[in-house]
């Protein structure tokens, strides 16, 4: 059952229902982004609560504050790219993905025990960021506006008698000094309103 | 039918809905010619403001034709009708609704003891705005019901086109109320920040109730090229200092009247750093808003001047200069549109042709096509300042 369908039990009995859904508004880079927010929260609570095993693994002993910080870090770049600012969340993710390949790529190195695991790793962290620029550019795109492409509305002035004859063409509610009043003001009283200023 | 459907977070589609029937009385049945959405209704969708629930229909600007009506409904309405729909439903029988105060209806919020707790006091019901206003179904859609119909509806007539009438559900009323209630002098500068629709209305209003100067303030130059039209000062706080501009306007008294058309989702920016900790605080639930507006109008606003706020704020806002605002001894004044209290004569007004507020649209679109139009008003793109809908 749906989200729309089960609150329902919120609506009265009379309220409309959904019966087919159409087209979201949401675009494809959007829902990549929220997916890639939500993975980077997951990945940063593993590397908050768990530094100890991750550093391990790598071969990167005794810098379990260093992977702790990677996960404030990763979650702070999670939460940015559910938001709206979708687009600086996700290459703050690029710029995080840079700094964790600078942190892997000492651990490739022969003296590592646990090299192939720190490769598998790396492989992992290039593999998405190549994702993660593919969907900041994207997102970036879809929300930009258009540069050079400026509407004109100059000639827009609501007023089609012109903006010199509206210039207090209204100015007589002023003539009742009291917002109580003039909420009961009847259509075209100012006309009889004493003038004003 | 057809309809706008909230279905989460930036995710609006145009569904299949079951029709909307009569369920009380003084109910009736609209079916919509033409709806538009509002500058709020983006505070929905990025679900800033709470209490929406997937399944939920937008929109509270509407007009149309009634198809039908509930037994209880008296002579003010009738089947063929032509009416346009304000955004607040009144009952017009209950202690605010007759003095007046339409948007604080006291019987019109079905879900009064929600609202209680949110508010201290329960509003008006609305059209298509969360369930701590009543939950009621949205105008984005090609039928209404419409709560109290008899008194929340403005009739219009034959002959004037949906495009200049449509506005009387809320923006008009809205920028007419924002200016009214600064009480605008003839040697007022008014200043207004945020040339979005409302925005907009808010400048012709201000023009037309005399003030000798109105500024502008946003950042988009094709808004800001419209508000020059309708005969406002612009100032583009991207390229230039607000505080000082508005200093040098006013041979550095600052402005007599404030009005704050922006609300909760002020342009987040580097050169505003307040703009940058509270959007923080927003990603993280320990602030509602960003109220950079509010700041900067009670620090650049004259001494006893009055701060005008029809944009919408949903809750907590911090860092607000309650020091600077009781010393210079400003006045408040702020609320949702008591539309009733304003329609007959702004219906005239656009009857006379003194304003036409079709000006603002620069997007028509169907019904279908407004989840995509959702997106292109929330990223400003095209030069969107204004969607029009029509099923």
């Amino acid at each position: 059952m749906s989200l729309a369908n089960l609150s329902r039990i919120a609506r009265a009995e009379g309220d409309p229902k959904v019966l087919q859904t159409g087209r979201s508004s949401l675009p494809t880079a959007d829902r990549v982004a929220r997916s890639l927010g939500w993975f980077s929260i997951a990945l940063g609570l593993t590397e908050l609560f768990a530094p100890g095993a991750i550093a391990r693994t790598l071969g990167l002993d005794g810098r379990k504050g260093l992977v702790r910080a990677y996960g404030a870090r990763e979650i702070g770049a999670g939460v940015v790219s559910l938001s709206t600012e979708r687009s600086l969340g996700l290459w703050s993710r690029v710029a995080g993905d840079a700094l964790d390949l600078a942190t892997l790529a000492p651990a490739l190195g022969r003296d590592n025990p646990k090299r192939r695991a720190a490769a598998l790793a790396f492989t992992l962290v290039a593999g998405v960021a190549l994702i993660d620029v593919v969907a900041a550019g994207s997102a970036t795109a879809v929300h930009a506006r258009a540069p050079n492409r400026r509407r004109n509305y100059r000639d827009r002035s609501g007023f089609p008698q012109g903006v010199a004859a509206a210039r207090g063409a209204a100015a007589a509610l002023r003539a009742h000094d009291d917002l109580a009043t003039a909420r009961r003001l009847p259509a075209g009283s100012e006309a009889k309103a004493p003038a004003v200023g | 039918m057809r309809a706008l459907v909230w279905h989460g977070k930036e995710d609006i589609r145009c569904d299949s809905v079951s029709d909307p029937q009569i369920e009380h009385p003084r109910d009736a049945i609209i079916k919509v010619t033409s709806c538009a959405i509002c500058g709020s209704d983006l505070h929905l969708f990025h679900n800033f403001i709470p209490a929406m629930l997937p399944g939920d229909i937008m929109g509270h600007e509407t007009m149309g034709e009634v198809v039908e009506v509930g037994s209880g409904v008296d002579g003010r309405l009738a089947v063929g009708d032509r009416v346009v729909i304000p955004f607040t439903i009144t009952c017009g029988e209950c202690d605010q609704c007759r003095a007046g105060n339409f948007s604080v209806c006291q019987r019109s919020n079905r879900n009064k003891a929600l609202a209680d707790k949110a508010f201290g006091h329960a509003t008006a019901g609305l059209f298509g705005y969360t369930h701590l206003t009543g939950g009621y179904p949205g105008g984005q859609a090609e039928y209404l019901r419409v709560p109290f119909a008899d008194t929340t509806h403005i009739k219009v007539p034959d002959g004037i086109p949906d495009e200049k009438l449509l506005f009387l559900s809320d923006i008009l009323p809205t920028g007419w109320q924002a200016a009214v209630q600064a009480e605008i002098e003839p040697t007022d500068t008014v200043a207004i920040w945020g040339c979005g629709p409302v925005g907009q209305m808010a400048i012709r209003s201000a023009v037309l109730l005399g003030a000798e100067r109105v500024v502008a303030i946003d950042r988009l130059p094709e808004r800001l090229d419209m508000a020059e039209a309708g005969g406002a000062i612009p100032i583009n706080f991207e390229t230039e200092s607000v505080i000082d501009r508005l200093n040098d306007l006013t041979g550095g008294e600052g402005p007599h009247k404030c009005i704050d058309a922006t609300g909760l989702e002020s342009h987040v920016s580097a050169a505003q750093p307040d703009t940058l900790i509270d959007r923080m605080k927003q990603m993280i639930g320990l602030e509602t808003d960003r109220p950079h507006v509010l700041r900067e109008m009670i620090y650049v606003c004259r001494p006893a001047g009055v701060l005008s706020i029809p944009g919408v704020y949903a809750g907590i806002d911090d860092g607000i200069p309650m020091g600077m605002l009781m010393n210079k001894g400003l006045t408040v004044r702020t609320g949702q549109t008591h539309v009733a209290r304003w329609s007959d004569d702004l219906l005239r007004r656009i009857e006379d042709g003194q304003i036409d507020p079709s000006f603002v649209i620069t997007h028509k679109a169907r019904l279908e096509d407004g989840p995509d139009m959702y997106r292109v008003f929330r990223d400003k793109q095209d030069g969107c300042v204004k969607v029009f809908l029509q099923p």
